[in-house]
């Protein structure tokens, strides 16, 4: 399996890489992810490519064969169209993140949804801002999107809850798995 | 135990196991990890920022020549600066294993150049290793240490942004014992002067000798031979992508680059139809292999620019191009400043002032992008302060307005000789040191202006406008960036100076505890707000233009820099 994740440096998408990375060994899975910290952190594009199965070699993905894409900001998810499987699932999260060109009103933020129908269908909505705000912990859109995600994948509710408790520290931990329900109870549209 | 490690974790991990009792680096993308990891998980391995990589070296060294295994870390331009040290220190006699982490950075994810160090083991005649996953970079680590007090040589130990940073699988093991330091003389082996350089030289072209046929009997090199009509030497994560476009070919995998093991990649090339060498960046193992009268095809085809992947491998060698997927032209996102960065109002200042800004390495380098536009050269840590001078001298004082920037650790790392010389030699440069207490760029590390040490412990730290004044500057004044309009009044004076001035702009980091914006979001009052977008020129992020005003999004961390630069007083708030 190949899962791709994108969205904007400070968006928490290598916590959430890292945890799915995590339950993914712990299910019993070969696992490699790969991404590109440094100069992303601030306020650029990031990707993170997670694969796993019985013997993983490459630490990237290859075009065409990621199964699912899960985004955390709109337009970055058409960035990475090339990857994607013909039947591919995208998990946006419903959030936009204007970059410099639309800050400063040189460019339009694009409708990117008939972008991606270009190469697939299975196209699901998240509004993981509402949901992380609504629990009062409005950094906590990465759980929610990692528990919306979650039902897409074989292990099981426990092994995730698992592995959150190892990864976050105690005074963060309830406030996470609950975020991490809300996401996975949310009614994929 | 297995767990998931990053390349970089791994190689402290590694270090670890392998009885290492003394690491020390300087930080650079991506190698930074390593000594963190070491900092925060291992407490019995001494660790230490020093401030530059040359000193990281030398540090080493002298703790191996007192026994102790160790290491240096560093990224691939890194090297450069290390690399008077590294040239002399295969003549001299290593006692605790020595192994130095270089990573190169293919792409330049977040580097000045796309430099292959693997040139440098060869360079310098020392064995070098390449991993190809988390696992082999703690196998590797150990193995490079055991090679090292073995032939009593330092090893390099090389990886690359997607073995430094991809995550992995590692089975970890117990850690060997630490060597006990004892005092030894080795004048004739320690001590390189000509006569005693000129009996080591030999000693090295032996040396490279008998690594050369531990190469060949050494399982870092693995064959695996399956389809022979496609036969891949590679080594590093370029392995992994010609495994994964070519599973049925046969393989000959090289964990030891340098020296190459002759004999195996000659049985190997003598067994296969074509023979492809798969390597990033520059042709070195493909070049060896010729040499050795071995026909191949490699950098005739595939790309020496850029790093590799699946694709481009599986491209290239089959001949084929998959269909193309249409591209987009969509808006990019770059990476830009910090809301509220302190950089961005002294930047905005010596804008305004007109000068030509040579620039420097840390996150005020972003500062190039638009709307800033703020920076006019960048080439290496240290350059800035010297190419202000050179430019200044060549126009003659007060001729033009020529200034240079440079963060806080940049000057300590190789600013410092660069600002005595220009006192010296009777500069006119304005120099702008931004001491935004910590090295931002690579992840807020402290360094020997801060007070603090890697692991947290309070210690002494240097004062920048007396180390300046000893340098030979007269003129020199410090300023708070938040407060622009005086800022930009300092600026004036400095110009109108002649002879070198220095301003230090210190105010710390958004992104440190001790950062003095008040994190208080403000706002711009539509029905004053003209849409003169003046306030839009200082590229913060948090400022969005939209229906002929300005907005204040959240990400503002109230550093009021705009609001100050705001005519009609639109700005407001959050006081
Ligand atoms: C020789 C060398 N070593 C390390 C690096 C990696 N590096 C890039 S910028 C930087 C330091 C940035 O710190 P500072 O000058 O204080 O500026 P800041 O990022 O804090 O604004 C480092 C270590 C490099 N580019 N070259
Ligand atoms: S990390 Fe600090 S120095 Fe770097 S851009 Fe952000 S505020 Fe500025
Ligand atoms: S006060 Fe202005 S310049 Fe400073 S962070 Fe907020 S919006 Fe940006």
């Amino acid at each position: 399996m190949n899962v791709l994740m994108a969205g904007v440096g400070g968006q928490g998408i290598i916590l959430a890489s890292d945890m799915l990375s995590e339950v993914m060994m712990r299910y019993g899975f070969d696992v490699k992810k790969s991404e590109i910290h440094g100069m992303a952190q601030r306020g650029g594009s990031v990707m993170s490519h997670v694969r796993y199965s019985g013997n993983v070699a490459s630490p990237l993905i290859p075009f065409r064969s990621c199964d699912i894409l899960l985004s955390f900001e709109e337009l970055e998810t058409a960035r990475y169209l090339a990857y994607l499987k013909e039947d591919a699932r995208v998990i946006i999260n419903s959030y936009r993140l204007s970059p410099p060109s639309v800050i400063s009103g040189s460019r339009d933020y694009p409708d990117i949804i008939p972008i991606i129908r270009e190469r697939t269908d299975r196209i699901y909505m998240v509004d993981g801002h509402a949901i992380a705000e609504e629990m009062g912990n409005p950094r906590g859109v990465n759980i929610v999107l990692l528990g919306t995600l979650s039902t897409f994948l074989e292990p099981e509710e426990g092994l995730w809850v698992e592995c959150i408790n190892f990864m976050l520290n105690e005074k963060i931990r309830s406030m996470n798995i609950e975020g991490f329900m809300k996401g996975r109870q949310v009614n994929i549209q | 135990m297995k767990k998931l490690l990053s390349g970089n974790e791994a190689i402290a991990a590694g270090a670890y196991e392998a009885g290492v009792s003394f690491a020390c680096a300087y930080p650079g993308t991506p190698s930074t990890e390593v000594l963190e990891t070491i900092a925060k998980e291992y407490p019995h391995i001494h660790a230490e920022w020093t401030p530059n990589e040359k000193v990281a070296l030398e540090v080493a060294a002298g703790a191996s020549y007192a026994g102790a295994r160790t290491i240096a870390v560093m990224k691939h331009v890194g090297v450069n600066v290390a690399a008077d040290p590294l040239m002399t220190l295969p003549y001299t006699l290593i006692r605790g294993g020595f192994v130095l982490v270089s990573a190169d950075d293919p792409e330049l994810f977040s580097s000045q150049n796309e430099q292959d160090n693997r040139h440098y083991a060869r360079f310098a005649k020392i064995p070098m290793l390449e991993p190809s996953s988390s696992q082999e970079a703690k196998d590797f680590m150990k193995e490079a240490i055991r090679i090292s007090e073995r032939f009593e040589t330092l090893v390099m130990l090389r990886t690359t942004t997607r073995i430094a940073h991809s995550l992995g699988v590692v089975e970890l093991d117990e850690a060997s014992e630490q060597r006990a330091p004892a005092l030894e003389r080795h004048p004739a082996e320690w001590v390189m002067l000509p006569a005693n350089a000129r009996r080591r030289h030999p000693v090295i072209e032996e040396r490279i000798r008998s690594l050369r046929a531990y190469s060949n009997a050494s399982s870092l090199n693995i064959t695996d031979m399956a389809d022979t009509s496609l036969g891949i030497i590679s080594s590093g994560v370029a392995y992994q992508y010609a495994r994964e476009a070519f599973p049925e070919a046969s393989f000959l995998k090289l964990g030891m680059a340098y020296p190459l093991p002759d004999e195996i990649i000659r049985d190997f090339a003598g067994k296969v139809d074509e023979l492809w060498v798969v390597e990033e960046l520059d042709g070195f193992i493909e070049e060896q292999v010729k040499a050795m009268g071995i026909d191949c095809h490699g950098k005739d085809r595939l790309p020496m620019c850029g790093e590799l992947t699946p694709d481009i491998v599986k491209n290239v060698i089959s001949g084929r191009d998959a269909d193309p997927i249409r591209e987009y032209a969509l808006p990019g996102r770059p990476p830009s400043m910090c809301p509220g960065c302190p950089h961005r109002g002294l930047l905005w200042a010596l804008k305004r002032n007109k000068c030509f800004i040579a620039g420097d390495i840390g996150c005020y380098t972003l500062g190039f992008l638009p709307p800033l536009d703020a920076i006019d050269t960048c080439l290496c840590m240290g350059a800035g302060i010297n190419h202000a001078h050179g430019m200044s001298k060549v126009f003659g004082a007060g001729k033009e307005k020529i200034a240079a920037v440079i963060g806080d650790s940049t000057f300590f790392h190789s600013g410092i000789t660069g600002l005595a010389n220009l006192a010296y030699n009777k500069g006119a440069a304005v120099i702008v040191i931004l001491d935004n207490r910590t090295t931002a760029m690579t992840g807020s590390q402290n360094h020997p202006g801060t007070g603090i040490t890697i692991r947290g412990e309070q210690t002494t730290s240097l004062d920048l406008e007396k180390l300046v004044r000893a340098l030979g500057i007269d003129w020199v004044r410090v300023v708070d960036p938040y407060d622009v309009k005086k800022t930009r009044k300092e600026i004036k004076e400095a110009l109108a100076f002649v002879g070198p001035a220095v301003i230090i702009s210190r105010a710390p980091c958004v992104l440190l505890k001790s950062r003095t914006v008040s994190g208080r979001v403000l706002y711009v009052d539509p029905d004053i707000c003209t849409g003169c977008k003046v306030c839009i020129g200082l590229g913060c992020p948090a400022i969005e233009f939209a229906d002929e005003k300005a907005h204040i999004n959240d990400m503002c961390v109230g550093c009021g820099v705009c609001s100050e630069l705001c005519s009609v007083n639109a700005i407001g708030g959050g006081k």
